[in-house]
């Protein structure tokens, strides 16, 4: 099967149309990869070489990648959910109930949603502390450490805002207490939770508005900084590794 | 131990070409993702695939059979269906123009069914007079129900011979 794979790959990159989404040759020798890397829009920003330390499961416990697949798979679902939820009370509750027990696999799907989002919170977290205690933070990384705490918190809002659209007595309440949190900030805290419910309870508005940010604004948001946060890691020279002498002590 | 025989010889056909380590674990790993990949595939159409429908009934009853004269066309605007009382006894024509789907309208001062949007006319049984429509208007099943009401079946359709008597 290999050889067979193989050899229809080659022929592949003998025609016309590979030749013009690709415009090169096969990556065989230092060039002709380093050409390969460039000339491709998503992996442009990739180092054309790495160091084989930064590469080992220790050095970052792949705890970034593993957020950003989870981010991924939290996108696909939710755009799969999408199909057969309204924003709009009562139906929203309907149609997640109909996605726990009549649509086939929604029970599946949701849960992959739900339980990605709980674990995408705890990685994010996981992936700060790790950062932190490497000193990540420090120099040249400090801007990249700011794009990364913003990441952090736009996984937070993703996660609240995702937290009201069941419309149960758990989803509610939930936001009833957050928005008042909100309220508690000084002069301007009841003006802006007035804006975020566009009301004064948790109703029909206050659905919409966390649902429109919970599916395009923040996603949006997130894809942006999400690009800059890799783009930077290589810019920065790399991941942070400590020093020869100290590597595998500790 | 030394003077141990040699055990049969047999063969075991010819030796495979030798898979490299690297080849063997990529295969598996094509294989896999494309487990995965039609799994998935399978799953969303499944999960894209309604199981309740929240649709008008496609099956409507009509009244009882006196409510329409005999030699009649009746337009029921709601079910867009033509019932049609003859001597012979009930049919149900379709009102939807085969040709692009407009909502055909009985004229009786031509004793004709015509589309306002490109012109194609039918007989009253549906039978087409002139284009643009390729096929004369579907009769759907019609029949009595157990307290003597017309009942129409919009997914079944029938030849356009069939009458119900009454």
């Amino acid at each position: 099967m290999a050889t067979a794979l193989h050899n229809t790959l080659e022929n592949l990159r003998t025609t016309r149309v590979w030749k013009s989404i690709f415009r090169r040759g096969r990556a065989i020798t230092n060039r002709t990869r380093s050409v390969a890397i460039f000339g491709n829009l998503f992996l442009h920003w990739m180092p054309v070489k790495v160091r084989e330390k930064s590469l080992r499961v220790r050095a970052a416990y792949y705890l970034g990648s593993l957020s950003l697949l989870l981010f991924v798979i939290l996108v696909i679902t939710g755009v799969l959910l999408m199909f057969y939820y309204h924003p709009a009370a009562p139906k929203a509750y309907h149609d997640m109930k109909d996605l726990r027990f009549v649509v086939s696999n929604g029970v599946f799907l949701r849960n992959l949603h739900r339980i990605g989002a709980h674990l995408m919170v705890l990685l994010v977290f996981w992936h700060m502390f790790h950062v932190f205690y490497r000193g990540g933070y420090k120099p040249p990384h400090e801007f990249n450490w700011v794009v990364g705490v913003l990441l952090l918190l736009i996984t937070l809002f993703l996660s609240y805002t995702g937290y009201l659209l069941p419309w149960d007595q758990l989803a509610f309440w939930a936001v009833t207490v957050g928005t008042n949190i909100i309220s508690a900030m000084p002069v301007i805290g009841n003006k802006v939770r007035f804006v975020a419910l566009g009301g004064n309870i948790v109703g029909e508005n206050a659905l919409l508005r966390f649902y429109v940010l919970h599916v395009v604004i923040l996603p949006l948001l997130a894809f942006l900084l999400i690009g800059v946060h890799f783009w930077r890691v290589q810019k920065d020279g790399g991941l942070t590794l400590r020093s020869k002498e100290n590597d595998g002590k500790n | 131990m030394s003077d141990r025989k040699p055990g049969p010889d047999v063969s075991y056909g010819t030796p495979r070409p030798e898979l490299s380590r690297r080849d063997f674990l990529n295969e598996i790993t094509i294989g896999a993702l494309g487990i995965a990949g039609l799994g998935g595939a399978a799953l969303t159409y499944q999960y894209f695939s309604p199981n309740v429908l929240f649709e008008p009934s496609t099956t409507f009853r009509a009244g009882i059979p006196n409510l329409y004269p005999v030699n009649s066309v009746t337009f029921l605007q709601e079910q867009q269906v033509y019932i049609v009382r003859t001597p012979a006894g009930f049919y149900a024509v379709s009102s939807v123009c085969t040709h692009l789907g407009c909502i055909t309208q009985w004229k009786p001062e031509a004793n004709i069914i015509a589309c306002p949007c490109h012109g194609s006319k039918f007989q009253p049984n549906g039978k087409k007079i002139e284009g643009p429509a390729p096929r004369p208007l579907p009769h759907y099943a019609i029949n009595l129900t157990a307290d003597g009401e017309l009942q129409v079946d919009k997914l079944q359709i029938i030849k356009g011979d069939q009458v119900l008597r009454v």
